[in-house]
């Protein structure tokens, strides 16, 4: 199977030492993909080199066959490439529908009030708040409206950052379901996650970082079943 | 009642729709391109300037001739941006602020050495007299067109920000640059716009000080400050709350030396810019986030 993503011996960093080094991965499409790892194991900035926010050091990033390594942020979007931010990821002084309709600027899709209407059946929550400011939003209604606005320009490939930092069990249960819809609709999902466990058994892939190399890579059921990554991040036995 | 309402209460109104019209884009610029802009009394003068040219070609009255103003206003409010600002966008917003002083004087200096130091008076318009209205109201036909001009603006540029793609760019953009980076907007498309809209709307509000009493190359500088005291007062960021901050500091401005008590004006009229500050630095002390709550686009 021929990967839409694919990461090849990554090197990048801020400007200062390389914070990740050969990282390798591939993603294949309509996939959800999830990096794993102790905090500072450089996950984020997987992300973020990916979306074209970091200095890449070396490496190859290939895209839907493009090489994309050390590209702009918006060609990424108008290639396919939609990124969620963990945190600041709605503008908060816009209505919810506004925030959708600033997803759609950089790659409109054909039918804008389709997509719309595609977005808010997965949300449906967010219809009573159209024209509520996201800011005045719930935690996870707020995910709900960066990850729908990020959906508008129907992209191949969404980058989720810890989409469930900061909510409540219930959310994050909610969320990971939403994910699994939305691949349903043809999406391709990479994600950062702390909550290993629950984020193993939604992935198809995982890839676990550690100090900013790969540590281990497989299904989310291998993984979970691996000794070393259960005793070196899931917290041991328990199980 | 009706001295107070000829003499005091119109001229504040189109005093307060100048401080209006140079504080939007005050805080438009301030929201997005994060800082204090200090030459927008000057890029204002050049704006009054360039209608004043075409004036001397074209004999017809100074307001139809103010795209030319707004005209040369855009031009070199992108220039400066693209020469001046534009190379310092990555540093801390201090190194943008003392260089938008330089631009301030490059500007008037420009006006000197293109149209000289003296006042200027614009001399297509004629005298007009007043409109009278009842048989007591007697107000300047200018005050009630700068009024109109501005609650015209006022209302398309609320439908400009609220329904369009750039208008909702811009404010994407003032309310999260790294976001709007990440959701792939175009902030130089944006940061254009700003300039395009704060250079107009100088241009407009400098010719309407201009007709109403006459040219010269410091008349943006002498109402910078009001215009800022006007875009804090409506929450810098903020365009429909620097408009109403444009009116309240005019009002305050001219009523201030009403003779509310007695046969004498309360405050000297030659302190009125002082009463500006005077507002300012209580509301930014006692509220800084501005008067007005919540999101005014």
């Amino acid at each position: 199977m021929s990967a839409l993503l694919s990461v090849r011996g990554l090197t990048a960093g801020y400007g200062g030492p390389p914070i990740i080094e050969e990282v390798s991965f591939n993603v294949a499409p309509h996939e959800i993909a999830v990096i794993l790892g102790p905090n500072g194991a450089g996950k984020s900035t997987v992300l973020k080199t990916i979306f074209a926010l970091t200095t890449v050091l070396s490496g190859a990033i290939e895209f839907d066959g493009a090489d994309i390594a050390g590209g702009k942020t918006s060609t990424l979007v108008t290639l396919g490439v939609s990124a969620v931010p963990q945190s600041r990821n709605v503008f908060r002084n816009l209505t919810v529908e506004e925030n959708l309709d600033v997803g759609t600027y950089a790659a409109p899709p054909a039918d804008k009030v389709a997509t719309r209407e595609k977005v808010l059946d997965l949300f449906p929550d967010l219809r009573a708040k159209l024209r509520q400011p996201a800011g005045e939003l719930s935690g996870g209604q707020r995910q709900m409206v960066a990850i729908g606005r990020a959906m508008m320009c129907e992209p191949k490939l969404i980058l989720l950052d810890e989409p469930t930092a900061g909510l409540s069990p219930a959310y994050l249960e909610r969320i990971f379901d939403l994910l699994l819809d939305i691949r349903k609709t043809g999406m391709t999902i990479l994600m950062v996650e702390q909550n290993a466990r629950q984020a193993l058994q939604i992935a198809d892939k995982a890839h676990v970082l550690v100090n900013g190399r790969n540590f281990a890579s497989g299904t989310g059921k291998e993984l979970l079943a691996d000794e070393d990554v259960r005793r070196s991040f899931l917290g041991g036995g328990g199980e | 009642m009706i001295e107070f309402i000829n003499f005091y209460l119109f001229p504040a109104l189109a005093i307060g729709s100048v401080y209006a019209l140079g504080a939007v884009g005050i805080s438009m610029i301030f929201g997005i391109l994060r800082f204090a802009h200090f030459a927008h009394g000057d890029l204002m003068t050049v704006g009054t300037y360039g209608v004043f040219a075409a004036a001397g070609v074209i004999a017809v009255s100074p307001l139809l001739l103010a795209p030319f103003g707004m005209a040369l206003a855009i031009v070199m409010a992108l220039l400066v941006d693209r020469v001046f600002y534009q190379p310092l966008r990555k540093l801390p917003t201090i190194y943008t602020v003392i260089s938008s002083f330089g631009v301030a004087l490059i500007f008037r200096s420009l006006v000197q050495m293109f149209w000289g130091s003296q006042n200027q008076v614009f001399n297509s318009g004629g005298v007009r007299p007043p409109l009278v209205l009842f048989d007591t109201f007697r107000i300047s036909v200018l005050h009630v067109q700068a009024v109109l001009a501005t609650a015209c603006i006022a209302v398309a540029l609320h439908f400009f920000l609220s329904r369009t793609r750039t208008g909702r760019s811009m404010r994407a953009v003032s309310d999260d640059p790294e976001l709007a980076e990440v959701s792939g907007l175009d902030t130089e498309k944006v940061v254009r716009w700003t300039w395009i809209i704060g250079a107009s709307l100088a241009a407009i509000a400098g010719l309407f000080v201009a007709m109403d009493t006459s040219a010269h190359p410091n008349l943006g500088w002498n109402l910078l400050m009001p215009m800022f005291a006007a875009a804090i007062l409506g929450g810098i960021g903020k365009p429909m709350g620097a408009m109403a901050g444009g009116y309240i500091i005019g009002l305050a401005e001219e009523l201030s030396s009403y003779h509310w008590i007695g046969d004498q004006a309360l405050i000297s009229p030659s302190y009125k810019t002082a009463v500006a500050f005077i507002i300012m630095i209580a509301l930014l002390i006692v509220r800084p986030q501005g008067l007005f709550k919540g999101r005014l686009l």
